[in-house]
């Protein structure tokens, strides 16, 4: 081996598992960074994969990292080569003085030339043919061994591995046994060849407390449970169909009648987005909870529908699992680049409130939240995930749930209140003076409360009208109900405050943003604002209104986020500095603490030569 | 057409079961132009509901987007509507009917929003027999944007334009029964006394039922020329049967000679009498139907009637399996698994 200055680190590294997909590489490697977590080490998993069900790359990145940064590092100092396919682009994606993990039952051909790098080959092919005969399992094996081979070069209590088998397979025990030989294989092997060879270490640390492990989707489709959603209209569409997916798993678990063995729930796939919203609309109009989720182009599908919703009043539910776009776009690559589309989605003036969850426990929280707000505000809620957040396993905060917190179902008039009622009820009469009417559900009275719904214009009393001062009326009044929205939306996370320079993010920029603040703020004194909802609070206002220069971080090319602060706040676009990622990837703090500096140094230089 | 609708009603006016009269049915004034066949419709449909002695708020009606789905308005006053976007009153009425099984859903569209932009969710909600009462006012044309041809303008017909149509026409019917609805029939907005027996079973029939009702667009298809007009209509029916609905536990008091007629027994105990013609198939058959429809089109005619009826296939609630409970009557009690399900769940995410 060659003097090689090879990287040395104890839970500070990066992993990355290069794949083929579909050859069930997949639970090896949750098992790889489940064990990271059970070692009490913070540990953040991205699975970077095709839009193809088999056959194709597929690469998943583990970032082990004990002082708790959960974001994307980039680089890489450890690579699982196991795709033939890739193998030499990995190769060199390597970092140097780091590792080369390959199957060494083929000699690397002579292409593999670089002298910075460790090469690990464990024969995992021979191994497997050497202990088992039939072909599914040397498949599946293959990949346990180079589990089993990793717990030896980290230097990993293999206990954890044993027991992660063990409540793996609580169900199915006879697999137990073989499982934990095949990871012995791999254990041995490395042993014996490569002892001391691997300068990186995962030690147990205990660091991660109550935290537990969950896809921001499994959450909200959790969330839409707990919120007490019964009726789900959706049609498949990557990376949201996870959503309804997990939505449908915790209603048969929770929401079966013990007695009848029937659903306290229904769920509809839809012919399209367009039916899927629909469906929603048909349900939140006859008093049930109902929700969809898509991604963008599901949400330019069910623009008209929005609109109908805005205009007429109806709750709505949606939950938008941003991909990269435009149009089919990178469909398995995160990106946040729907946040125009969905605030103004619909011809005429049309506003929709969003949301905008960081981890899997807000993406749980703000799906509840987004219930009660679109009830209470009769008009559709955007939860704004992204792939990133929705199909990748994230470490988070356990979710709770207080007992006695009770849904706010919003202005609704029962029958005993419109019998009391002395005075004419209108469907859409703001009474309060805060821009929300009273509703009423089909079938509560026999004679009072009935009313007819319509995408067109409309009086107080829901009649039709062609009068352009009723009409008028009628979308002043909503712009009041906009301003009560300012009022009930999440308020955004603002980290402190005086400073002349400020850095605005929202969605999964989160993770990335607090590890380069940290990095920033050594020597630079900058503000932060995590934008949480759409319309913005005051404290938005006041942030932009406080900093002289603000940095907006977004993952899309155009700054959405940025036209959407100066157009709804009237602010000017010169104070906003855009740090924009966009290849699909999840943003790293690398490259925000690079453009961040760079741009300050820049305009230290040029307030320098304004000087001189 | 007047804008008053006069207050004056027959002495002999009388109240239904319930205690509605005629008058707890009816909707606001149409704008519909004079004579439209779609009024003659909304009529027969309030006539209907009479009968039945429905309670009106019980009653959801739904539409799309034209002057067909305008008639909501015109019709059932005590019920709650939904006037929803072009095509789409599929979508909504589902949701609706998943959201709250215990109400009558009456979906009503035209030939444009169903056979052309709604095509698809027509199909689906066929497909998912979702239990609602579907009905198209069809007159082969766009009224509201002034008399283009629809999808089911017939090849040849030409409307006032003078323009024949170069496409072949959708049957509303036979892409009904190929998708599997239960309830399939066709009538004529000018033949009243077919078509309010028809609504009632319709109504009184469990999953999906469809209606094709022909109804000429007076202003912009009623030349002599277009195969959806009142003259060729009424001189190219024929139909399958005269109906007659008989209310569950009522008595048929007239006496048919044996033979004539057949009783098809619909969900709650109540029964259409088919008075049987020269016509007659078996109307439970699919192959039959659609035969018939087909045959009586190779003699230039329009079948109308009842063609086709079968009671057997579960509707969407009961494919689904959702609770007997509307499901917009669960309580949060009912539907929150609570803080003690949430920390079993957190421990197994470990």
């Amino acid at each position: 081996m060659n003097e090689v200055n090879t990287i040395k680190a104890t839970n500070d590294f990066v992993i990355r598992f290069a794949n083929v997909n579909g050859s069930g590489s997949a639970s090896a490697n949750n098992l790889f960074s489940k064990a990271v977590f059970r070692l009490g080490v913070p540990v953040s998993s991205k699975n970077i994969f095709p839009s193809n069900i088999q056959g194709l790359p597929t690469w998943f990145e583990v970032r082990i990292n004990e002082q708790g940064y959960l974001g994307r590092r980039g680089g890489y100092d450890f690579i699982v080569a196991v795709n033939g396919q890739t193998m030499l682009k990995d190769y060199h994606d390597l970092l140097p003085g780091g590792y080369f993990f390959y199957d060494s039952s083929k000699r690397l051909p002579d292409t593999f030339t670089r002298d910075d790098v460790i090469e690990i080959g464990i024969p995992l092919t021979a191994i497997c043919n050497a202990n088992y005969t039939e072909p599914r399992l040397r498949q599946i094996f293959k990949n346990i061994i180079y589990v089993g081979a990793l717990a030896y070069l980290f230097d990993m209590d293999f206990t954890v591995f044993e027991d992660s088998i063990k409540s793996q397979f609580a169900k199915k025990e006879k697999l137990i046994a073989p499982n934990i030989q095949a990871l012995r294989l791999g254990y041995d092997y490395a042993q014996q060849h490569f002892s001391n060879s691997c300068g990186l270490n995962i030690h147990r640390r205990d660091l991660n407390g109550e935290q537990i492990l969950l896809e921001g989707n499994a959450a909200a489709g959790l969330g839409a449970v707990y919120a007490g959603a019964t009726v789900a209209g959706w049609y498949p569409i990557t990376p949201s169909t996870s959503v309804v997916e997990a939505f449908e798993k915790y209603c048969h678990a929770y929401r079966v009648d013990a007695e009848s063995g029937k659903n306290k729930f229904a769920i509809v796939q839809a012919e399209d987005e367009l039916a899927a919203i629909g469906i929603v609309i048909g349900a939140s109009w006859n008093g049930a909870r109902a929700f969809t989720a898509t991604s963008g182009p599901g949400v330019s599908l069910m623009s008209e529908f929005l609109g109908l919703a805005y205009f007429s009043e109806i709750p709505v539910m949606l939950m938008d699992i941003q991909r990269t776009g435009p149009s089919t776009g990178m469909p398995t690559r995160t990106q946040q680049s729907d946040i125009l589309s969905a605030a103004y989605a619909s011809h005429g003036d049309t506003k929709n409130v969003l949301l905008f969850p960081a981890n899997p426990k807000e993406c749980f929280e703000l799906t509840v939240a987004g219930f009660d707000l679109a009830e209470r505000l009769q008009t559709p809620v955007i939860l704004m995930s992204d792939l990133d957040l929705g199909m990748n396993v994230h470490q988070c905060d356990p979710i709770t749930w207080d007992d006695d917190q009770v849904y706010d179902r919003g202005k609704v008039l029962n029958e005993k209140q419109l019998d009391e009622m002395a005075e004419k009820w209108g469907r859409y009469l703001d009474v309060d003076g805060d821009g929300v009417p009273y509703r009423t559900i089909p079938g509560t009275h026999p004679v009072k409360g009935a009313y007819f719904t319509r995408g067109s214009s409309h009086d107080e009393y829901a009649a039709y009208t062609e009068d352009g001062e009723v009409y008028a009326r009628g979308m002043q009044r909503l712009l009041v109900k906009w301003n009560t929205a300012k009022k009930l939306v999440p308020k955004a996370q603002i980290d402190g405050e005086g400073k002349s320079i400020g850095v605005i993010y929202y969605g999964t920029s989160d993770y990335a943003t607090q590890e380069a603040m940290d990095i920033l703020r050594v020597d630079q004194d900058i503000d932060s604002m995590r934008i949480k909802a759409f319309p913005f609070g005051a404290e938005v206002a006041k942030f932009v209104r406080k900093h002289d220069v603000i940095f907006v971080i977004e993952q899309n090319r155009d700054a959405q986020m940025k036209t959407l602060l100066v157009n709804e706040l009237a602010v000017s676009p010169n104070k906003f500095v855009e740090v924009l990622n966009i290849d699909g990837m999840p943003i790293t703090a690398a490259f925000l603490v690079g453009e961040i500096r760079h741009r300050l140094e820049q305009s230290t230089t040029s307030i320098k030569q304004q000087e001189a | 057409m007047t804008f008053v609708r006069p207050n004056f009603r027959h002495p002999e006016n009388h109240t239904n079961q319930r205690g509605y009269s005629i008058k707890n049915y009816e909707g606001a004034l149409s704008t519909l132009c004079a004579g439209c066949g779609h009024d003659s419709i909304s009529a027969s449909i309030i006539k209907s509901c009479f009968d039945l002695n429905l309670e009106p708020h019980k009653i959801a009606k739904i539409s799309g987007i034209g002057c067909s789905s305008k008639t909501p308005t015109y019709f059932l006053g005590k019920a709650h509507g939904f006037n929803s976007v072009h095509g789409r009153m599929p979508s909504v009425t589902t949701g609706a009917n998943l959201a709250n099984r215990d109400l009558l859903y009456i979906g009503v569209s035209g030939d444009g929003d169903t056979a052309s932009i709604g095509m698809g969710q027509f199909a689906h909600v066929v497909r998912r027999n979702l239990n609602m009462v579907y009905i198209v006012m069809n007159n082969g044309c766009y009224g509201l944007t002034k008399g283009q041809d629809s999808a089911t303008a017939d090849k040849g017909s030409a409307s006032k334009k003078g323009v024949p149509s170069v496409f072949d026409s959708i049957d509303l019917c036979q892409l009904a029964l190929q998708l599997g609805a239960g309830y399939v029939a066709r009538s004529f907005s000018g033949d009243k006394k077919q078509l309010t027996p028809l609504i009632k079973a319709a109504i009184k029939h469990q999953g999906f039922a469809f209606i094709d009702v022909v109804s000429p667009c007076v202003t912009f298809n009623n030349t002599p020329t277009s195969t959806k007009g009142y003259e060729w209509v009424r001189d190219h029916l024929e139909a399958t049967g005269t109906v007659d609905f008989i209310p569950s536990k009522s008595e048929i008091t007239v006496d048919y000679p044996e033979g004539t007629t057949r009783k098809l027994a619909l969900h709650d105990g109540s029964e259409l009498l088919l008075h049987k013609n020269a016509h007659d198939y078996d109307l439970s058959s699919l192959k039959a139907a659609m035969d018939r429809i087909e045959s009586t089109k190779e003699l230039d005619k329009i079948l109308t009637g009842l063609i086709y009826h079968n009671q057997s296939v579960q509707d969407t609630h009961e494919l689904i399996q959702t609770v007997e409970q509307p499901l917009n009557e669960l309580s949060q009690q009912q539907l929150c698994p609570g803080s003690k399900v949430l920390e079993k769940l957190n421990a197994s995410l470990r």
